[in-house]
């Protein structure tokens, strides 16, 4: 695929066509998520999206790390020469010695760099697919190796070269999902061969010039192949809370993890804002108070976003990290005016018996006006804590798979969100019941203190 | 307890503001070690302001204050840094008591003695069952502050006020709280205290307290120390019209 011209925020080419086919037919709308060629694979195993289907090749390492589709597409290799090379150059044997460009990370690449050796050509990698053939007409390389549609659209955009007819191998694009994802794997395989029967990806393929012959065999011999499959019953959607149950609790624990380490953040840093603001001088005091506000005054979503996206130039964050940092400072915010109120709340003649008897202003905040502050402060501090359990399930948009996200996998790869959404409740109420119940506790032994 | 011989207090002519208003104009007052000093007057006749700034808790604008030998200068209260030695000598009894809530009775009472000089819990804690043994309250050291009475409190109030072992102990109108019976066993609790060499300066406008317990008055009216004496002199023979408005005011009963 590729953005398209007219209008870059939008993606075009029969990758996405067939995806939005895909969403269709499991009654979803496809959200398209930009990543690196070469980090799809990567980023589907984190979970930056379901499925990942952009000349994504087949091979065997593919199919051990990840759930991988049925192929929907059959490319082939090709060799592209100058045309006066058109004769001397037909197959890479041909090519013994020479330069041979090709994209970096792809089985084409892969290929040359299998032939390497005495008589084998030259294999020069790029990170994109328009400079090989850009050199190669300028001379730099005697050769492309990649797939016939790359190259067919080469051929318009720049021309000026040759394509050899027969194929030095044959490929096949596919979809490639996490790896436990298989149940959506399933799904979207009855979805391809539907498409593939009733015709529907012949048509997007022939919209986008890429249908031939060798196409029309591929779907015939996928067609022919007919290993069932059974749609999923109650019955099965009961027992995979079996398969799923320990990744929801996983998902939990890192949902945990992450709250109480952003909480943790957000209680540091909320006391020292807070201590700021209250003791103080104006300069330190006008900047804290900038810094509530502007939290407070935009959505932790934006910040999320800017914290792990807008910051990748200047400093890369861990997803996690990126995750416990935008909720921590965040919710530091708010913790900073709890207890900058609960400060405020402690009497002036508490603070005076303290200078009396002789305390510096430190010990005072540690011993008498903190400690206090702190007991007023504990009932809105509960409520935000469970408030944050929650909101971290915000942190997927940027990657984080957290008890929610998990919620969503599971109940996208059975079709269903009743088993899953009850355990995902549950799960939560099990983490934030006995917190609002410590808290209670704590307020009691000290009210009747 | 050996006590210096000079005065534990000396306030030379003090006058302090609050806003626009002159509170104090012109205050002398003095308290030796083994004396118990009663500051009488109305309601905001300046008792308070005139204890707040001996406490360096609240300013004052011209005149001296002199606490065992420590000069405090007027204006701004300074930074506690500066008043580490005036606060080892004065000791102070808030009128709401002000006790720490978040503590025991035993941790408000070795609060200072811990952290601000430095003893260890166990020195610090048989020092405060010491104290509040003498008080009568050594059976509250596991309470919390509202559990007690309103003269249990007091007394951990004047224990905590204590504990640094203050040459000058302040105590802020510390019979409003109390029943007649409590009143009068304060009073032979501070007459202790007397005995032992803490001066003591009592803002109270309770004349049979003063009168019970006090070795001398001073009136203050108008901002200024109207009249001063023995309970005798001052309570009972005055004819001063500020000491005789005192005598009248609500809950004051002129001595038999």
């Amino acid at each position: 695929m590729e953005a398209d011209p007219a209008n870059p925020s939008r993606v075009r080419g029969f990758d996405v066509e067939i995806a939005r086919m895909i969403g269709r037919a499991l009654d979803r709308k496809p959200v398209f998520v930009q990543v690196a060629w070469s980090s799809i694979e990567a980023s589907v195993e984190r979970g930056d999206f379901s499925i990942g289907m952009s000349g994504v090749e087949d091979r065997p390492e593919l199919r051990e790390r990840h759930a991988v589709t049925i192929p929907y597409f059959e490319f082939r290799e090709v060799l592209a020469v100058r045309r006066a090379d058109s004769v001397r150059y037909r197959t890479l044997r041909d090519l013994a010695g020479r330069p041979v460009a090709t994209l970096g990370g792809t089985g084409a690449y892969q290929m040359l760099l299998g032939t390497q050796g005495r008589g084998a050509p030259i294999a020069v990698s790029y990170d994109d697919d328009v400079h090989p053939y850009s050199d190669l007409v300028a001379g730099r390389v005697d050769a492309v190796l990649l797939d016939n549609i790359i190259a067919d659209r080469s051929l318009r955009r720049t021309g000026g070269f040759y394509i050899q007819p027969v194929p030095v191998a044959t490929g096949h694009y596919v979809g490639v999902l996490a790896h436990a994802d298989t149940a959506l794997r399933d799904s979207v395989n009855v979805i391809l061969r539907a498409r593939m029967r009733d015709g529907s990806l012949e048509k997007t393929f022939r919209a986008w010039h890429v249908w031939d012959d060798s196409q029309a065999r591929y779907f015939s011999r996928v067609l022919a192949d007919t290993s069932a499959r059974s749609t999923v019953s109650t019955a099965q959607n009961v027992k995979s809370i079996g398969a799923y149950l320990p990744a929801l609790i996983r998902a939990g624990a890192i949902t945990l993890l992450l709250s109480c380490l952003a909480m943790a953040l957000a209680v540091a840093v909320g006391i020292a804002v807070a201590a700021g603001r209250v003791y103080g001088p104006t300069l330190v005091r006008a900047p804290l108070a900038v810094y509530v506000e502007l939290i407070r005054g935009t959505p932790v979503l934006l910040q999320l976003f800017v914290l792990y996206y807008g910051l990748s130039s200047v400093v890369r964050l861990p997803a996690f990290l990126a995750a416990v940092l935008g909720l921590g400072l965040n919710y530091a915010a708010y913790e900073s005016e709890i207890y900058r109120a609960a400060l405020q709340a402690i009497p002036g003649s508490q603070l005076e018996a303290g200078r009396t008897l002789g305390l510096s202003e430190a010990q005072i905040l540690r011993l008498v006006r903190g400690p206090q502050a702190l007991r007023l402060a504990l009932a809105p501090m509960t409520n935000d804590f469970v408030a944050l359990l929650k909101d971290s399930s915000l942190v997927s948009v940027i990657t984080v798979v957290e008890l929610t996200k998990q919620t969503a996998i599971y109940a996208t790869n059975i079709g269903s969100w009743v088993v899953p959404g009850l355990l995902c409740a549950a799960i939560y109420l099990a983490m934030s019941l006995p917190l609002s119940r410590l808290a209670r506790r704590l307020e009691r032994r000290w009210s009747a203190a | 307890m050996e006590r210096s011989v000079t005065q534990a207090l000396d306030v030379r002519n003090v006058h302090a503001s609050r806003g626009s208003v002159e509170v104090l104009r012109g205050v002398t007052i003095d308290v030796a070690p083994g004396e118990v000093c009663a500051l009488m007057g109305t309601s905001g006749a300046g008792k308070t302001t005139m204890l707040r700034a001996i406490a360096a808790l609240g300013p004052f604008d011209s005149g001296s204050i002199t606490v065992d030998g420590f000069a405090l200068a007027p204006g701004p209260v300074p930074p506690e840094s500066r008043l580490r030695v005036l606060r080892r000598s004065v000791g102070m009894v808030f009128q709401a008591q002000s006790l720490f809530e978040h503590l025991t009775v035993m941790d408000n009472v070795t609060l200072a003695l811990v952290h601000a000089l430095g003893w260890t819990r166990e020195r610090a804690e048989s020092e405060a069952l010491a104290l509040l043994t003498t008080l009568g309250v050594a059976h509250r050291a596991g309470a919390y502050p509202r559990q007690l009475s309103g003269g249990e409190a007091q007394r951990v109030a004047i224990a905590r006020a204590l504990a640094p072992d203050p040459t000058l102990l302040l105590l802020d109108e510390p019979t409003s709280a109390l029943d007649p019976a409590r009143r009068n066993s304060l009073g032979e609790v501070l007459r202790t205290l007397a005995a032992e060499g803490h001066a003591l300066l009592i803002s109270t406008h309770d004349v049979d307290f003063a009168e019970a317990f006090a070795d001398r008055v001073a009136v203050l009216a108008k901002g200024v120390v109207v009249e001063e004496g023995s309970p005798r002199e001052v309570l009972s023979e005055s004819t001063h019209a500020d000491t005789r408005a005192l005598l009248r005011s609500p809950g004051a009963e002129p001595p038999a």
